[in-house]
């Protein structure tokens, strides 16, 4: 027998630093994902403490500004992607802009000295990773996927899935199914 | 920026094209650490010794003495400890049902083996940009096809 497991993975890292967080006894404010206000002053060793008890995760404390500011704009666009539920109905520059307080030449001439990719590719890929997902775990088909994407035809998301990874959507489902089967 | 190299292997058993590809990630503005093996015996030793450091991606010429490809990707994909590495096939053919094949059997990548230089760099430094966003941003490596 095998089961199949989909993760939320926000409630989840939220969960793992909350965790660390009061077993260190801090005081804090959880702002938007990935970002931790503390309430009261906290010496360098307890901050020291925390990353190293984080690392067991894989996560660390992010110093260096312009990574952050390249963390905020991934998840700015992850959100952007994954709960367009809101009508962005904006286009993706000015969104990224307003929402940061940043021009957009200078968000994303950052991010491609970050990244290695442009802010466009990236939002790309996020939106063919989340179709993906929709494809092998949920019963949409491709065309509800496409509206639930904000493509403006399914012919059209087709078109970018084929280009982007290099297979059709329909022949990545029919692998993964075989993979499944295999295992 | 990037604070380490990506860590880059190979199993080839041609010397030219060993060199091709240890030669165009050299010349790629990410930062790239290439070790290459001509045959899947070689390979699998390496990585199976445990004080080895395991590789970002692994690219595998399907048709090697000793060991092939495949047989590479069916050993690395038994074992739990490997799956963290994408795995490129790197070959000449570019037969559908061997494609396929290989995908179902846990390769992420397929790349048939471009014939210029310029056309490799550009396939080389696109894998490697995906690969890294997949690395960085926690996307579901399972999910990870690409096909050049």
């Amino acid at each position: 027998m095998k089961i199949f497991i989909t993760f939320d993975f926000t409630a989840l890292c939220n969960k793992v630093l909350e965790e660390k967080l009061c077993d260190l006894d801090i005081k804090y404010k959880m702002l938007s994902f990935g970002e931790v206000e503390f309430l009261e002053k906290i010496s360098k060793e307890k901050l020291t403490h925390l990353n190293n008890s984080l690392k067991e995760y894989s996560c660390s404390i992010i110093e260096n500004e312009k990574i952050i500011l390249v963390q905020k704009i991934k998840d700015t666009i992850i959100d952007m992607v994954y709960n367009n539920d809101n009508d962005i109905h904006v286009k993706s520059s000015v969104y990224l802009s307003e929402k940061l307080n940043q021009s957009y030449g200078y968000l994303s001439n950052l991010f491609s000295e970050v990244t290695f990719t442009s802010i466009e590719n990236y939002i790309i890929l996020h939106k063919i990773e989340y179709t993906k997902q929709l494809i092998t775990n949920s019963n949409l088909t491709l065309t509800e996927i496409a509206y639930k994407l904000n493509y403006s035809s399914v012919a059209h998301l087709s078109t970018q899935f084929k280009n982007t990874t290099g297979i059709t959507p329909s022949a990545f489902q029919r692998i993964i199914t075989k993979r499944r089967t295999l295992k | 920026m990037q604070e380490k190299e990506i860590y880059i292997l190979l199993a080839d058993d041609d010397e030219d094209d060993r060199l091709f590809f240890t030669d165009a990630l050299d010349e790629l503005k990410i930062k790239t650490k290439v070790k290459t093996f001509n045959d899947g015996v070689a390979l699998m030793n390496y990585l199976n010794d445990k004080s080895n450091l395991l590789p970002s991606i692994l690219f595998l010429d399907l048709n090697m003495p000793k060991k092939s490809g495949v047989e590479c990707l069916s050993e690395i994909k038994k074992d739990d400890y490997f799956k963290d590495i994408a795995i490129a096939i790197y070959s000449t053919s570019a037969s559908e049902a061997d494609i396929e094949d290989t995908f179902v059997l846990g390769a992420n990548i397929y790349i048939k083996k471009p014939n210029d230089y310029k056309k490799l760099k550009k396939t080389l430094s696109n894998i490697v940009t995906i690969n890294w966003q997949y690395d960085t941003s926690n996307l579901n490596k399972d999910n990870f096809l690409l096909r050049l």
